[in-house]
């Protein structure tokens, strides 16, 4: 049988497809809003509550736990710095798995914010013999030390000078943040980094339900999408409820230390102030925020 | 013509100056700006007081302590020797040419440590005798460099004594197994299937 193609039939079609596409667009509001959302640090208090809001509730259709997600600025009056002793680290990666798991990287296609260089004591940091493939029995391997790496907070950050969409920068705190939604995944702040400290979502990260940490920040640890870059954040949803990054909670000999910069008593001036510390690429101007030092 | 010329080279010079003088207005209030920040920065007040709790020493082996449980029957010997009947589990490396057990233990209060001085010293307290010798480490730990400390950076902090890392008997560090190797770059393969392209596996 012939179809009809009169006028009745077309605008009943027509009314059709527009309820539709009403109704389709009726449940992608927040998506549309999420799309259209403008640059993190000129947003409201109030549009970033709204947005923190969305998000908690995306994340929990998606993995089906309540989700805390927080947007807490910097505080007044603080400078994170990091200190990292290369004489004690014996290189065992725990640093890392409590890193991935904190901040929710994505396990398939893998992604790690810290990398454990193995070095020989014979030829001292140089980076080009170095390997992060090793896989000993027991750590430490004799005659080697270890020299983890991961994004070295600069003061003067090449990664963010380069960034065509602004979607990252440096906070009051001194933390080099990447806002997830703004990033268009150029990937230009990776060929910046001198340290390699950023990493992209090639695919869509995927990170077990009953794994996932819920506790996270906006600037941080929040479920990432494929195609944006995402580096370590010093844990900002940690460090900015005043505990210590989980790296530092997790080594189990020490060698990461942390604290305020601008605080005279504190554990990384006592180290700036007494020991004997180096700066990774010294020679590049970056000037680093993580320092490794001599314990 | 030439006037016309002359007129050109005014208005040139007039919007000259005009450019100069926005990009001079621009550029010193910039500079303002970069002075508020770094004055926020600088100003440092502390807000939190930091207090500091000590973890538990780790436990004696099991039926160890008290140690006058036995040692209060026995008539101390304290002659240097090998230990063959009792403790002859302890494997004592720790400067053992020239130190043994009295060094540390306490002859006569079997269950109390002892300072190089004679006095007497609560195991909760053992850090001290550690820091009779290693004064370097003891004042780093002391001020959170040496050892591990978790809790708040800027509040609440944990600290852990030295016996809770180092066996004082043989204190070297343990070796660990390291977590395992991040996947090698060869070894990274695409999670989705690329479309329009039929496995062999799909074939059959």
């Amino acid at each position: 049988m012939k179809t009809k193609n009169n006028r009745r039939s077309f605008l009943k079609n027509i009314s059709l497809a527009t309820f539709s596409t009403l109704a389709l667009s009726g449940c992608n509001m927040k998506e549309i809003d999420e799309f259209l959302q403008g640059n993190f640090r000129e947003l409201t208090p109030e549009e970033k509550d709204e947005i923190v809001k969305n998000l908690a509730e995306k994340y929990k259709k998606r993995y089906g736990k309540d989700f805390t997600v927080s947007d807490t600025p910097a505080m007044v009056g603080v400078l994170f710095g990091y200190a990292l002793d290369i004489s004690r680290c014996i290189g065992c990666r725990k640093c890392v798995t409590a890193c991935v798991k904190e901040n929710n990287q994505s396990r398939d296609p893998q992604i790690q914010w810290i990398q454990v260089l193995e070095m020989e004591k014979e030829r001292g940091v140089d980076l080009h013999h170095s390997n992060i493939n090793y896989d000993h029995e027991k750590v430490p391997e004799k005659g080697h030390f270890y020299f983890p790496v991961q994004c070295q907070q600069c003061r003067n950050p090449q990664c963010v000078t380069v960034c065509p969409a602004k979607a990252t920068w440096q906070e009051k705190d001194g933390i080099v943040v990447v806002d997830y939604n703004w990033c268009i995944g150029c990937r230009y702040c990776m060929a910046a980094c001198p340290y390699g400290a950023r990493h992209f979502n090639w695919g869509e990260p995927s990170i077990p339900a009953d794994e996932i940490n819920t506790e996270v920040h906006y600037l941080g640890n929040r479920p990432r999408q494929k195609g944006v870059v995402e580096k370590c954040t010093f844990c900002v949803q940690r460090v900015r409820e005043g505990k210590y990054p989980a790296c530092v909670e997790i080594c189990p000999v020490g060698a990461r230390k942390f604290g305020n910069l601008l605080d005279p008593e504190s554990e990384v001036r006592y180290i700036l102030d007494n020991k004997r510390v180096l700066v990774l690429k010294q020679e590049l101007n970056t000037q680093p925020k993580f320092y490794y030092y001599f314990g | 013509m030439k006037d016309n010329f002359l007129f050109k080279l005014k208005f040139s010079n007039f919007l000259f100056i005009i450019v100069f003088i926005l990009f001079y207005s621009c550029s010193s209030s910039k500079e303002e700006d970069s002075h508020a920040i770094k004055d926020e920065l600088v100003e440092f007040k502390k807000t939190k007081i930091v207090e500091e709790y000590a973890v538990d020493p780790p436990p004696f082996t099991d039926g160890i302590f008290p140690c006058n449980d036995c040692h209060a029957y026995q008539e101390p010997n304290s002659k240097r020797r090998e230990l063959v009947e009792w403790h002859d589990d302890i494997t004592f490396s720790h400067d053992s040419d020239n130190r043994w057990c009295l060094d540390c233990h306490d002859v006569i209060e079997r269950d109390s440590l002892r300072l190089a001085n004679g006095k007497k010293l609560d195991f909760k307290e053992s850090y001290k005798l550690c820091g009779q010798c290693h004064g370097e480490k003891y004042r780093d730990w002391k001020v959170g460099v040496h050892g591990k400390r978790t809790g708040e950076w800027n509040g609440k902090k944990h600290y852990l004594l030295c016996v809770s890392c180092h066996n004082p008997h043989t204190p070297k560090f343990k070796k660990l197994k390291p977590d395992p190797a991040p996947m090698k770059q060869e070894d990274i393969k695409l999670v989705t299937k690329p479309v329009n392209k039929v496995s062999d596996e799909d074939k059959k």
